[in-house]
């Protein structure tokens, strides 16, 4: 039994992790891919070609070596533009991942443009590493932060938006286009549109969403976008972020250092050219490499595939779940509306000793408060569980995994 | 440990219905600490009386490991001399539990009210008792729990 969309065996095949058993002789059920996701073959041979054959390092030396790895990295660079529909390349920026990218922003933009008395929005599902950058920033500046707030099906209330929008005093808005704990897709257009009438910048966290959705920057129209490699097939250590180029152009650097320079005297340096100028040092050659062929595995499965197959397995595992009795499931009841991730909590069985439990049957989920505490605290909880799939689940995991919470049920006598 | 080990039915009813929960007005040992990784938080009231304890209460929140455990710890020393629970070793914490060989993981969700009582005596040492020897050894005991 599998989805209609995808050829699952193959892929699985692709995927030797997938292959090994836990607790002696448990196959893995792994269902912790909002965490990061397992890596293909191709991913993981690409880094070792790299290293076993043309390892140097890369923009300055004119060896062959180091033309071939300059080479594979800025291909990369392309093939990322061109997945997430960049105008331009010297847009993307290579960074350790989401949230070196978004720091970056609020060190290298927000210093410059936040003033005393502006006012930055969030929202009540962020990802810490979309709150606490902007916490520290507005401290420092002694500007207002503020959040969109989360209704009770686990989607934005806008209104709260617009409220902020019509003081005139929003200069970002930052927002993840997917929640990594209650899986809401946010209507991300509609927020760029409303911000653009207010002249507010917008920074979109697309940790989870590019993973899982077919993403057009030009069609968003946001100023900022960041993404990590590890939590689509790719290794970890990589993001990118995307910047307007007339922002990035403006914008001071965030390390100094080699690479990003044009020239240096002893008191005065000027930059390199964009992106480099935000690329100080030697960056994570091998992963960024690795990340092309994690990009080139999703690009011949299909951004719609892989979509089509979440969504259909999100609705099996929905459908299941919301059998259970004294099962509260959080977030977008309508799978259109959400991606593969499922946050619930099982009785009184606290998300620590469910982990535990289901461990016990081979199965890798989340437990705890998913770096959204805020979340938490809206959602009246101080954990939940989370199940959350990618491209090589299958609907028997989904077997299994309900199987073991009847277990983990029964256990706590349920 | 397997869950059914872990989870039998006295830590299920001292998780569900837990002994001496809540709190003392002006306690002499008033402590707090949480673990960041899941979130259990804990706090522990101590009345010390003619070098015994006089009462003990906790509040919190988090795992069955991490409930049941504050609240049989409680009830290990309630009554009992100054000395003994200063003496108290983690060893001593996971046979009342009967849980010795939680994973390491697991394991701070059992030993973390034992952190929260010993970094509580700590204090106790310090600030009323002006014992700075045994507060010291305390001390190291404290940072060698996990
Ligand atoms: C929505 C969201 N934003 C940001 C992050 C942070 O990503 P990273 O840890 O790769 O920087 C994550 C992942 O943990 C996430 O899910």
């Amino acid at each position: 039994m599998q989805t209609s969309f995808i050829n699952i065996e193959s892929i699985r095949n692709d995927f030797p992790i997938l292959k090994r058993k836990v607790h002696k002789d448990k196959p893995l059920v792994y269902l912790d891919n909002a965490a990061t996701t397992q890596k293909p073959i191709q991913v993981i041979e690409a880094i070792s070609n790299y290293y076993l054959t043309y390892n140097s390092n890369i923009h300055r030396a004119v060896h062959e070596l180091a033309e071939e790895a300059t080479l594979a990295y800025e291909t990369t660079r392309d093939k990322i533009a061109k997945f997430i529909n960049a105008k331009n390349r010297e847009e993307v920026v290579f960074v350790r991942g989401t949230t070196e990218a978004i720091n970056l922003v609020a060190y290298a933009w927000g210093r410059q443009n936040i003033n005393k008395d502006d006012i930055i929005v969030t929202t009540e599902y962020e990802h810490h590493s979309n709150i606490v950058p902007w916490q520290l920033l507005s401290k420092e500046k002694g500007a207002k932060l503020e959040y969109i707030g989360v209704d009770d099906n686990g989607e934005l209330i806008l209104d709260h938006l617009d409220k902020y929008l019509q003081t005139g005093k929003v200069k970002l808005v930052a927002f993840s286009q997917m929640s990594n704990v209650l899986g809401t897709i946010t209507d991300s257009e509609e927020i760029v549109k409303r911000c653009k009438k207010y002249g507010a910048r917008v920074l979109i966290d697309g940790a989870q969403s590019v993973p899982h959705l077919k993403v057009d920057l030009q069609k968003l129209d946001c100023d900022f976008f960041a993404f990590s490699a590890h939590k689509m097939l790719g290794p970890t250590g990589v993001g990118v972020l995307w910047a307007r180029k007339e922002l990035l152009q403006d914008m001071v650097p965030f390390n100094g250092g080699g690479d990003m320079i044009r020239e240096v005297h002893k008191y005065e340096t000027t930059w390199n050219d964009l992106p480099y100028k935000f690329e100080a040092g030697t960056p994570n050659i091998a992963d960024v490499i690795g990340f092309a062929a994690a990009l080139d595995y999703l690009d011949k499965i299909g951004m719609d595939k892989v979509r089509e197959h979440e969504m259909e397995l999100t609705k099996y595992a929905l459908d299941k779940l919301s059998q259970m009795k004294g099962i509260v499931l959080y977030g977008p009841k309508d799978v259109s509306k959400r991606g593969g991730v499922i946050s619930f909590n099982l009785g009184d069985i606290h998300p620590h000793d469910l982990a535990t439990i289901i461990d016990e049957d081979g199965i890798a989920i989340r437990s705890g408060h998913h770096c959204a505490q805020v979340l938490m605290e809206r959602l009246d909880v101080s954990a939940t569980s989370r199940a959350s799939f990618y491209i090589y689940n299958t609907k028997e995991e989904v077997d299994v995994f309900v199987k073991s919470l009847n277990r983990a049920k029964e256990l706590f006598k349920l | 440990m397997s869950s059914a080990d872990i989870y039998r039915e006295i830590i299920l009813d001292y998780y569900r219905n837990p002994r001496n929960y809540g709190k003392i007005t002006d306690p002499d040992i008033s402590q707090r600490d949480s673990n960041p990784l899941c979130g259990d938080e804990l706090e522990m009231h101590i009345n010390i009386k003619d070098d015994k304890v006089a009462d003990v209460k906790f509040t919190g929140k988090g795992c069955a490991i991490s409930q049941a455990s504050a609240s049989m710890l409680t009830e290990l020393i309630m009554g009992k001399d100054f000395e003994y629970v200063k003496k108290l070793a983690k060893e001593d914490i996971l046979d009342n539990l009967g849980l010795q060989n939680l994973g390491p993981a697991r394991i701070k969700c059992a030993l973390l009210s034992f952190k929260v009582l010993k970094t509580g005596i700590y204090s106790y040492l310090v600030d009323k008792l002006k014992d700075t020897a045994s507060a010291d050894k305390m001390k190291e005991e404290v940072s060698g729990i996990y």
